[in-house]
């Protein structure tokens, strides 16, 4: 494996490499050990198109808990925001010897066009693209229900997830879905109609536009967050609304099984798609979350960067 | 192939290797163990009952993965990552005996010494081995041997165990030249 | 250029009949079998098919504005590469043909450059915004005899605005060649929009964005009494309509390009612009509908939208990237590949959708004749059972944007001529 540039790329065995090294990692960091030296000599650039400061800053943490050099190269100041081509920068990058790029655009499949260039022969790894994918935090986010809800087992056999909101413009929707099913989990993605894709019915996954049907039912509620853009285009008629049928409330949390946990990818925008007493609720992993993504990225950049580079590798 | 070490003589070797950890150290009151996974980590605990029956105590055993600590990651194809298991008491200021089924050219064990220096700083490590088989490209060497079975650098010693393999036996293949 | 007297001996004309033809100054002077001519020089036809030389009813020549994509002299060379004796000039350049200005310069370009026609295409509204009708007549009227009108990559939008051009244009039978695609459906939209959309997170170009413009063109069409071209049908439910208005006595006609007659939106996985065209590729479902109207006739012709882009604006992200392939130098095997090796269409139907229909619908008199004495010596000369492979970087084009690269395609063309002139010799342009 040398890029992680989609849930697809993997297999269900990979994953759970993945997630088994991720939990190990998190044993270590949780006892004394702060640094390994796993990746020294080794430089991670993280490319950041499109402003994310807590993916980047997870993944820079992540990077320097294996011992990389890490270079921050972001869309402010950058010559990216220059319109310096995505080749341009790729060239740059090489000619520093980048042994991985953590990219963050809002081009869905810059990613791919990176790892598919010749502009350059590191990783790629894919920290959201625009609509398409955030593979890393999906699997974060299937890290975090294993460990609440595991049943003894490597997979997510049997789990019921419901994901909520903008499926349409949500990468994390999608890595997610792909992931979770993998993992044997089932998904039901509840939303109003026009934030569906059309061709959601070939995902393997049940749709609902009515959350209160599904809230009862399911051991795990990702909210996803409503951008404010969303707002004047026709999506919804407006905040209140999206609120009262897809928001997750206290009655809505009061219907929910004991066990059941919150999950959102961040930034919430709160008393939107989640209200606030519910986000700072028991039930509420959230910050948990965040902690997580730093042992899965690193999980992430050992699987890719640590073992030898095979002569016929590409994607996995 | 040919066997170098049958069941009976892997459970006498270990039974005095067990002796010799007390003796040296003057009884086991300060020891913690620590196998490598994954076959140290099976020898670690045969270690310690051994241990509990002469003594008639509880040793801390635990176990350390040295992956990421490895000089050779870049050179070999990935390797999972292990569990590394620290007993509660941790290793500050203990007489730690790090355990492990081949020695050979001591780049584990230089990795198991650079873990441990992250987790704290032991009173002293040592280091037991069921088989010694030389070539060693380290300035590193066993405290407790099994067995020290001269090979050939083209040969492989397994070391099988009835926890993982389903028998106890120690195989050298390959022509010894 | 080589124009002299030639004899084209032992090939098969679209009927499947073998003929020596002969050619001498600017016509064909004989058509028979067993011809000898010790003053001709012959060229050894035996194995080919001889088809009347194509017309692309749709060319984006990138002249004026963006010489360093295409100019007339590239496009005319590719052109005649690809077995085309005429081209028509879309009126997308910069400034837009529209007015007699831009597209008599365009049309004497192309006279410069003496490969083929270039027909000029005008614009139907000024600065093909969609807001005022382009001096029509003026351009009508020019040295170029302009008779189809287009805004193509741009959607007439406006019912009026279409209705006024389809009306306008009777005075001298013309034609609007509409690219039918609703504004507002396909706002950013980056490619078709279903299963594969969904998962790439690509925003989404709707069928029914197409199908809804062709069903209102149709309508007015009708209701005014005038011509309407379907650009670049790709849906299935285009088809039918196009079916049903044909049906109805409409005067309608359509097109397909050679790509939407293959290629499919899965392509875009791989994320590469060279696959991001303006309609987009659409399904194996769309494909089967295209092909099989097509060889029936509801689709009248192939036509290439030919469209050049340079390098980086295809080598960046997919949402960045311009809209528009190659064509004109694999149209015809793609055809062959699509529809006669499929056994969709015999010869004589690519003659007549490559070259007779097109040239009807433009109304370039002098193209699209039958091979016969006293024609003009229009003549593409193709080896069916050979095949060649795509090479991007040996394209006569300027740019290099074919989404063929690598592709093994029967059909090679071994001879142009253009009014007698050997344009393409052996597989080189003269």
């Amino acid at each position: 494996m040398r890029h992680l540039l989609s849930i697809s790329d993997l297999s269900a065995h990979d994953a759970i490499v993945i997630l088994d090294t991720a939990a190990e990692l998190e044993r270590v960091s949780d006892g004394q050990v702060k640094k390994l030296p796993t990746l020294r000599g080794r430089t991670i650039v993280n490319l950041f198109a499109e402003d994310s400061t807590r993916t980047r800053i997870s993944f820079e943490a992540a990077a320097k808990r294996l011992s990389a050099d890490v270079i921050n190269f972001s869309a402010k100041g950058s010559s990216i925001s220059k319109g310096e081509s995505l080749k341009d920068t790729a060239m740059t990058l090489q000619a520093m010897g980048a042994d991985a790029v953590v990219i963050r655009h809002s081009a869905s499949g810059a990613p791919q066009r990176l790892a598919d260039s010749q502009w350059m022969t590191g990783s790629v790894i894919n920290a959201g693209d625009g609509t398409h994918e955030h593979p890393s935090q999906a699997l974060l986010d299937a890290f975090t229900i294993r460990k609440h809800l595991g049943k003894g087992g490597s997979n997510l056999a049997g789990i019921k997830v419901a994901i909520v909101g903008d499926v349409l413009h949500s990468r994390v929707a999608r890595s997610n879905v792909l992931l979770l099913t993998l993992l044997g989990a089932h998904v039901t993605l509840v939303a109003p109609p026009t934030l569906l894709p059309v061709g959601v019915e070939s995902w393997p996954v049940n749709i609902s536009y009515n959350f209160d049907d599904v809230v009862a039912g399911v051991d795990v509620v990702m909210m996803l967050r409503v951008q404010q853009e969303r707002m004047s285009d026709l999506f919804f008629p407006n905040a209140r609304e999206y609120s009262r049928y897809f928001g997750l409330n206290l009655q809505r949390l009061a219907k929910m099984q004991p066990h059941a946990i919150i999950m959102h990818p961040g930034p919430m925008n709160r008393g939107l798609e989640i209200a606030a007493e519910v986000a700072d609720s028991a039930r509420s992993v959230i910050v948990e979350q965040v902690a997580n993504g730093v042992s899965v990225r690193m999980a992430i950049l050992y699987v890719l960067l640590a073992g030898a580079p095979l002569e016929s590798e590409s994607k996995l | 192939m040919s066997v170098a070490l049958s069941a009976s003589d892997i459970s006498r070797a270990l039974i005095r290797i067990s002796h010799e950890i007390l003796e040296k150290n003057q009884g086991a009151s300060n020891l913690t163990l620590l196998g490598i996974p994954t076959r140290g980590a099976h020898l670690a605990s045969r270690i310690a009952q051994s241990i509990a029956s002469i003594e008639g105590c509880e040793v801390p055993v635990g176990m350390l993965d040295i992956t990421m600590h490895r000089d050779d990651l870049r050179i070999r194809p990935l390797r999972a990552i292990m569990s590394t298991s620290i007993p509660r008491e941790g290793i500050e200021g203990r007489d730690v005996i790090l355990i492990d089924d081949v020695l050979f050219s001591g780049r584990t064990i230089r990795a198991a010494l650079d873990a441990l220096g992250e987790i704290g700083r032991p009173r002293s490590v040592q280091l037991a081995v069921l088989v010694d088989r030389g070539h060693r490209e380290l300035p590193i060497r066993a405290d407790f041997v099994g067995k020290n079975l001269p090979t050939s650098p083209s040969q492989s010693v397994r070391v099988r165990l009835t926890e993982i393999d389903g028998a106890d036996e120690v195989l050298i293949e390959g022509e010894s030249h | 250029m080589t124009s002299s007297k030639f004899l084209l001996k032992g090939g098969a004309l679209p009927d499947g009949t073998l003929h020596d033809i002969v050619i001498e100054g600017e016509l064909i002077t004989t058509v028979h079998a067993g011809i000898s001519d010790p003053q001709a020089t012959v060229i050894d036809a035996t194995g080919c098919v001889i088809l009347p030389g194509l017309v692309d009813l749709h060319t984006h020549l990138r002249q004026p504005g963006r010489e360093d994509a295409e100019t007339v002299e590239s496009a005319s060379r590719a052109g005649a590469k690809g077995g085309f004796t005429a081209l028509s000039a879309m009126a997308n350049t910069s400034p837009v043909a529209d007015n007699a200005g831009v597209v008599e310069q365009v049309y004497r370009l192309g006279q410069e450059a003496g490969l083929l026609d270039v027909f000029p295409i005008g614009a139907v509204t000024q600065g093909l915004k969609g807001e005022a009708l382009s001096e029509i007549g003026a351009m009508a009227d020019s040295v170029a005899r302009v008779r189809v009108f287009s805004d193509d990559g741009m959607c007439v939008f406006d019912p009026l605005v279409m209705r006024r051009a389809l009306e306008y244009i009777k005075k001298f039978n013309g034609v609007i060649a509409q690219h039918a695609q609703e504004p507002r459906l396909t706002v950013g939209a980056q490619m078709n929009e279903g299963e594969i959309s969904a998962r790439l997170g690509l925003r989404g170009w709707p069928a029914i964005a197409e199908e809804a413009i062709i069903a209102r063109d149709v309508l007015l069409t009708d209701h005014v009494q005038s011509r309407l071209h379907v650009c670049h049908v790709t849906t299935a439910g285009g088809v039918e309509i196009i079916r049903w208005a044909k049906a109805r006595g409409i005067n309608v006609t359509a097109e397909v390009t050679p790509h939407h007659l293959l290629l499919t939106d899965d392509l875009s996985c791989s994320y590469d612009p060279v696959f991001k065209v303006n309609p987009p590729l659409r399904t194996e479902k769309d494909i089967h509908a295209l092909r099989e109207a097509l060889a029936d006739g509801t689709i009248d012709i192939v036509a290439t939208d030919h469209a050049p882009h340079t390098m980086e604006s295809k080598e960046c992200e997919w949402q960045e990237a311009s809209f528009g392939m190659l064509g004109l130098e694999t149209a015809l095997s793609i055809v062959q590949k699509t529809m006669v090796d499929t056994g969709l269409m015999k010869w004589q139907d690519v003659a007549d959708r490559m070259s007779k229909a097109p040239a009807t619908i433009g109304g370039y008199d002098q193209q699209g004749q039958g091979i016969a004495p006293g024609n003009f010596a229009n003549l593409t000369v193709v080896n069916p059972s050979q095949t060649w492979t795509v090479d991007r970087d040996l394209v006569q084009s300027r740019s290099r944007n074919t989404p063929f690269h690598g592709y093994q395609l029967p059909g090679v063309l071994t001879h142009t001529f253009y009014k007698g002139k050997a344009t393409l010799l052996n597989g080189v342009v003269a």
